[in-house]
């Protein structure tokens, strides 16, 4: 026998959180929805469109009746519960249908609040909160006649403006003098007035309002001063009050709103609550992004994954007042240790400020050009030190010159322009299935369109679509689960793996409670990376965690053989290795033979069971492995430097060697390039490299977090050296701060922008005693690691399994 | 009836791992998970013919190692919303050795 779910409450929280549930537990429960309005579940921020004729209530529908049955959820449409019995687990509606329940969920909302002024009761005075309320205006709403709105917060502002749009003459009240407080400060406000001023709407602030004015039906509004406007219409706006009657009653405890624990349970552990009716940690909240999250964790502990918790929300507000785009984020009226950056353009109507303390983003308004929105507020959220990039960061993200992130104009992209150039999907593409589908979240939108799931590179674009097509904003990638096997993120799984010292897989499954039961191909090869980069020597390599390259030790092709390719010391080889080289193409069969950009020489189409004896001869000709394949160090390019070069400063090629033979064989977390220019010319191109060195007279300059892949990044200057020595030792540092403190998959170039190049410097540069630390932590860990794989492959036996087939059946 | 083919023993396929069989039908992957449950697909992904036995195994799935794509083993069927379907033959295990038939079966959900 199923358990029996009842939702009351028919609203966007509740029915999200029914589809959540659903979505993981489709048997788990025999769910009865109860909602007090005569529809299915619809989006009721969109009744603002509705209201100014741009959408109808058919189109605002999430659920419609249909879906309901689809889902075998029973809906009681338009009838409302009046109680609640808890000892007895039952609710009763006004015309006496009884419902049992073994879980209760309520998501009864809130109401809009009614001054308590004389003729509050006359038709004709409404609030702005459902489809009734929408279709008592329109009814009103003729040419000529007047509208009073009480309030001048969003929802004000809103239904005055659809008002506006049928021809009715709008007075919007407000008691305070800045319009949507909660959201402007003062200069954006005043921008916003100006701007529905000069529309037509009018406006009396600092207004307090004394009486409804009427007999039989509204005909005006008086204030405190005496002032008298003519009214035919009066919608209050004035906030809303978390709907808490029912749980009151059934003796659930409440203060302003139902007020429950992270896991969404009211004081009653049977009896869930989600939505604006509820109060979390003293906080109620009315957009939309919390009432998500919470949601999300309601229908995980519903369905016994006892997983998530609700910890609370940052939240941002992004939205059009009338095509007016508005931004606004944490606090951002700011207080006496806080500074202000701000912009403001009064031709183009763009105003733009950040509150920022101690280099860290804590609020921030934006009227007219809310593009970078997202940016900021994920700045926000995460703390970022903006001090590398403050000078220019209210120009926007698409003015710093960096790699890893795109430009936020996306949303101003044709629905035909390519967003993802691997596979070939376009813009509207994304958006059809986003919306089509019901995407929420970027592993969605990889899994139906493809977009951003080859190299990723077209990430922040996808992200971007997602944010601005769904409404809300995701979260951020510190805060993001490594995969869908657990909640955790890369850091807090890095971190319980050095604090807790876990040297194994399968603690980490245990410990950190994993989902499955061995986790899946995107998170194995990164626990494997954690484990054997924290505890080096100790942990286990576990070659069934390792993709396939670096199993074998050769770069799988797109028909199922491998390319191979030796290593030359700093781009050095000789005449016996290349003859070794001529003579196993022949040998082997080898269809292609090519040098690559860090000057190797690769050999493709060598078939797996010939991969050892290849090797084998190459081994014997003096060779190892080229780890081209691998996330690890690949290649040190170098030019020929003072040795035969006129311009050359310094023994660039022998440096190379020498930093080669010192890192080769480092796994790191995603491929690691390095390159030696002998002098500023730059030959060997260090400054698109991870780790570049350019040789000067007076010594050498290191140049780090560069990359020529994806989106091209230039290196930054990290400092100036003398000596062969002091570069080993800057240049071991630099790779075990990379490799114990980057995320798995992250190349230097997006690390340095998460972490500032000033951290960076802050470690290497500036720390001596940390950064020897550093030199002999790499030190030590290459003891494990400089053990070339293909001889121990080609001679030694291990993985034998890999290169023979098991059996050969006719 | 075919026949049942000896092709070794349970333990010469590491666990979470695959070794290939090669036939007259094209290389079929055999895999043992972690459980030691064994499955033989062929080697050879419905997206672009990518090797199956190449993969990484997690559960009683694998994913492709050319794109990603993630396939379950007991039907050879890619993961929604991907398509496909790689062909499957029945395998099963008796007294530790592994024993294969040849006669290639498809799920009748996957056709």
């Amino acid at each position: 026998m199923k358990e029996k779910l009842v939702l009351i409450g028919n609203g966007m929280a509740g029915m999200r959180t029914i589809e959540e549930l659903l979505a993981i537990a489709p048997d788990k429960y025999d769910i009865t929805v109860f909602g007090a309005e005569p529809h299915g579940n619809y989006n009721r921020i969109m009744l603002s469109p509705v209201l100014a004729g741009e959408k109808t209530i058919a189109e605002i529908m999430i659920n419609d009746l249909d879906w309901y049955a689809k889902n075998n959820v029973r809906l009681h449409a338009g009838k409302e519960v009046v109680e609640i019995h808890r000892t007895r687990r039952e609710v009763r509606t006004a015309d006496g249908t009884v419902e049992h329940y073994d879980r209760l969920l309520l998501a009864t909302g809130s109401n809009p609040f009614i001054l308590p002024v004389p003729g509050n009761q006359l038709p004709g005075v409404i609030g702005f909160r459902d489809i009734k309320d929408v279709e008592t205006m329109l009814a009103a709403a003729q040419p000529g006649r007047h509208a009073v709105v009480i309030g001048g917060g969003l929802l004000g502002l809103e239904a005055a403006n659809g008002l506006m749009k049928h021809g009715m003459q709008c007075t919007v009240v407000h008691l305070g003098d800045v319009l949507m407080e909660r959201q402007l400060d003062p200069v954006a406000a005043g921008l916003l007035r100006a701007s529905l001023e000069e529309r037509g709407m009018r406006f009396l602030l600092g207004a307090q309002t004394a009486a409804i004015l009427g007999e039989d039906k509204v005909r005006g509004v008086r204030f405190k001063d005496g002032l008298e406007v003519p009214a035919d219409l009066v919608v209050m706006a004035v906030g809303i009050r978390p709907n808490t009657d029912l749980a009151k009653q059934a003796g659930i405890h409440t203060e302003r709103g139902i007020v429950v624990n992270d896991t969404m349970q009211t004081y009653d552990p049977r009896v869930y609550a989600v939505g604006e009716c509820v109060q979390h940690r003293g906080i109620c909240y009315g957009l939309v992004a919390p009432l998500w999250e919470q949601a999300k964790v309601c229908a995980n502990h519903l369905a016994q994954f006892g997983i998530g918790r609700y910890q609370g929300s940052v939240t941002s507000t992004k939205l059009k007042v009338t095509g007016i785009d508005l931004f606004s984020a944490g606090n951002f009226n700011g207080s006496a240790d806080c500074e202000e950056i701000v912009l403001r353009d009064p031709a183009r109507g763009v105003y733009k400020k950040l509150v920022v303390r101690d280099n860290r983003i804590q609020g921030a308004v934006m009227y007219g050009d809310t593009v970078d929105g997202a940016w900021y507020f994920q700045l926000l959220r995460e703390g970022t030190d903006i001090s590398d990039f403050r000078e220019t960061v209210l120009f926007g993200h698409a003015h710093m010159a960096d790699a890893g992130r795109e430009g936020s104009s996306v949303m101003s992209m044709s629905d035909d322009a390519e967003i993802c150039g691997c596979n070939g999907v376009c813009k509207g593409t994304i958006v059809k299935a986003i919306t089509e589908k019901k995407l929420f979240t970027l592993d969605d939108v990889r899994a139906h369109t493809k977009a951003s799931a080859s190299c990723g590179s077209c990430t922040g674009l996808v992200e971007q679509i997602l944010a601005a097509t769904v409404g809300t904003i995701g979260k951020t990638p510190a805060e993001k689960p490594m995969c869908k096997c657990t909640e955790h993120s890369h850091d807090v799984v890095r971190t319980a793996i050095r604090e807790r010292h876990l040297t194994s897989l399968r603690a980490v499954f245990d410990t950190l409670d994993w989902k499955t039961p061995d986790g899946c191909h995107s998170c194995r090869p990164a626990l494997n990376y954690y484990l054997i980069a924290t505890w080096p020597g100790e942990a286990q390599d576990d070659q069934r965690s390792r993709f396939i390259n670096e199993r074998v030790h050769a770069n799988i092709q797109k028909d199922g053989t491998y390319s191979v390719v030796p290593r030359m010391w700093g781009g050095l080889t000789t005449p016996d290795e290349l003859r070794a080289i001529a003579d196993v193409a022949d040998k082997y069969q080898i269809p292609t033979v090519k040098v690559t950009g860090g000057q190797r020489i690769d050999l493709l189409g060598v078939k797996k069971d010939d991969l050892p004896r290849v090797w084998a001869d190459l081994n014997a000709a003096g060779m190892v492995s080229g780890h081209a394949y691998g996330k690890s160090l690949r290649t040190v390019k170098t030019c020929v430097g003072s040795d035969w070069c006129r311009f050359g400063t310094q023994d660039s090629t022998g440096l190379g060697v020498k930093l080669e033979k010192m890192t080769w064989g480092s796994w790191t977390p995603h491929k690691f390039k390095m390159a030696v220019s002998g002098c500023p010319r730059n030959c060997a191109e260090a400054t698109i490299k991870d780790f570049g060195v350019i040789c000067v007279d007076s010594g050498y300059e290191l140049h780090v977090g560069g990359n020529g892949g994806i989106k091209i990044r230039g290196t930054d200057l990290l400092c100036k050296l003398a000596t062969e020595e002091e570069v080993k030792e800057f240049c071991g540092a630099f790779m075990q701060l990379y490799r114990e403190e980057a995320r798995y998959l992250e190349r230097t170039a997006p690390w340095i922008e998460r972490v500032g190049l000033s951290y960076v410097k802050s470690k290497i540069v500036e720390d001596e005693e940390g950064r020897k630390a550093l030199y002999a932590r790499f030190l030590a860990s290459q003891q494990f690691a400089q053990i070339d794989p293909w001889a121990e492959r080609a001679s030694g036996g291990v993985d034998a399994h890999e290169f023979e087939p098991l059996a050969a059946i006719n | 009836m075919t026949d049942w083919h000896d092709i070794g023993a349970l333990s010469d396929i590491p666990q979470l791992g695959s070794r290939i069989v090669k036939s007259a039908q094209g290389d079929i992957a055999v895999f043992r998970a972690a459980d030691d449950a064994v499955f033989a697909l062929s080697d050879s992904c419905p997206h672009r013919g990518g090797p199956l036995s190449q993969g990484i195994v997690h559960g009683h799935r694998v994913t492709c190692p050319l794109h990603n794509w993630v396939l379950e083993l007991e039907s050879g069927a890619a993961i929604a919303p991907d398509v496909g379907c790689a062909r499957k033959y029945p395998v099963r295990v008796d007294g530790g050795r592994v024993l294969l038939q040849l006669v290639s079966v498809t799920d009748s959900s996957s056709v």
